[in-house]
């Protein structure tokens, strides 16, 4: 009897956690940043993406030197070290630009998100705000929320076109690849729609899940410090777990078939 | 921060978007060379297609006069036929003309070679939906193994 109560308390607990995030959610995109308040938009664009830059980049180009040095090692053997280009530009824009890029952001900015709006909970500033008549969802929960969905796949791109960069250094700076090569039979095999724009989709995909796990996290958390340290937490774990999942999902229904 | 800073700094960022956004759709997609303009369409029929794939290259002495558009099978002699869109700009081949399915180097790719013909009196040009006549297949390496073992086998 027990147990079968637990059960059903927790069933109802997710399902009615599922709904408030859903509310969430479409509150926020009935929210669409209007000019009178594009300025709070902006500052959370600058605090989730621009701040986020010096990590994607370093990554990036650190991610696409490995690459190279690891791609060459093995292609060098079939004397096919022209195809390093390929090689490193299609897995960057297809996988590890966004991918890399959302866990980072998850970790970067996913994270900051969830404390910052628990704590505007615990210390009931959402509240102040309603009680002014203020809808916390417009005035806090969509800019974060929208800067999300702008920032992300733009820093993907950032990364991957960095990573390709890094590539070349350590390719042809380094280790002698021919250089024409390189970008030739790169951009012979990269194809702008099915490679680049389905980056950018999977982006954005990405975006929606990362921004709206760590902003609901952040909404839904219990409002004492032990509450939102765990919430941050789950935002990092769920985040990460959702990116991965459904990357496999993405590249299956993208790349899958031929 | 005061406002100014904020948003100077996240031009700077969309500035760098549109930068790496031209990078790759300029340098790695080769976005220009994709959207090539007008096109017209030959097809050629081969027994043997090998690796050939949609969007490989078609070549006249190692330059690019167009892609391959779309590979199907014919439905009464089951023999694949190739569509090839060709760009606009090199339109007048002779219908003597040839094609045949090359590889670049040893593992590279394949691609459609094609070698124009020599035009004399009452040999027209090729038009849009013509047919080339004279095709080469792939080279398959199990066969000309099997042709080489056969060759051998009939020798002795």
């Amino acid at each position: 009897m027990k147990f079968l109560q637990s059960v059903g308390a927790n069933t109802l607990a997710k399902v009615s956690a599922a709904g408030r995030a859903a509310l969430m959610l479409f509150g926020a995109l009935a929210a669409v940043p209007k000019a009178k308040n594009i300025r709070l938009t902006i500052r959370q664009v600058y605090v989730v993406g621009v701040q986020s830059l010096l990590i994607i980049i370093v990554s990036g180009l650190f991610i696409g030197m490995v690459m190279a040095l690891q791609g060459y090692t093995i292609l060098v053997d079939y004397g096919a070290e022209g195809s390093l280009g390929p090689m490193v530009a299609l897995s960057l824009l297809r996988e590890l630009g966004p991918v890399v890029t959302a866990l980072l952001f998850a970790g970067r900015a996913g994270s900051a998100l969830t404390a910052e709006i628990g704590l505007m909970k615990a210390t009931e500033q959402l509240s102040s705000l309603e009680m002014m008549a203020v809808d916390p969802l417009r005035r806090v929960v969509a800019p974060r929320f929208w800067a999300g969905m702008i920032s992300m796949p733009m820093l993907a791109l950032i990364f991957s076109a960095v990573g390709i960069l890094g590539g070349h250094l350590v390719g042809v700076d380094w280790l002698g690849v021919d250089a024409g090569s390189y970008w030739s039979i790169m951009q012979s095999t990269v194809d702008w729609d099915k490679d680049v724009v389905n980056g950018i989709i999977k982006s954005l995909v990405f975006a929606l899940v990362v921004t709206w796990i760590a902003i609901f996290k952040g909404y839904d958390s219990i409002p004492t410090s032990e509450g939102i340290s765990k919430a941050t937490t789950e935002t990092v774990v769920f985040s990460s777990l959702a990116v991965l999942g459904l990357d496999f999902v993405l590249t299956a229904l993208m790349f899958g078939i031929e | 921060m005061n406002k100014y800073k904020t948003e100077l700094l996240v031009g700077v960022f969309v500035v760098m978007t549109v930068g790496a956004v031209l990078l790759l759709a300029l340098n790695v997609a080769n976005k220009s060379m994709t959207s090539d303009g007008d096109t017209y369409t030959l097809y050629a029929k081969f027994d043997n297609i090998g690796g050939l794939k949609e969007r490989s290259a078609v070549k006249v002495g190692g330059v690019t006069i167009g892609r391959v558009a779309s590979i199907s099978l014919d439905k009464e002699d089951y023999t694949p036929v190739v569509k090839l869109s060709i760009n606009q700009q090199y339109g007048e081949f002779p219908e003597t003309s040839s094609v045949s399915i090359l590889t670049s180097g040893l593992l590279g790719e394949q691609y459609v070679g094609f070698q124009p013909g020599f035009s004399f009196d009452g040999v027209a040009n090729l038009e849009d939906g013509d047919y080339l006549q004279d095709t080469k297949s792939a080279l398959v390496l199990e066969d000309l193994i099997g042709q080489f073992l056969f060759n051998r086998g009939s020798e002795e």
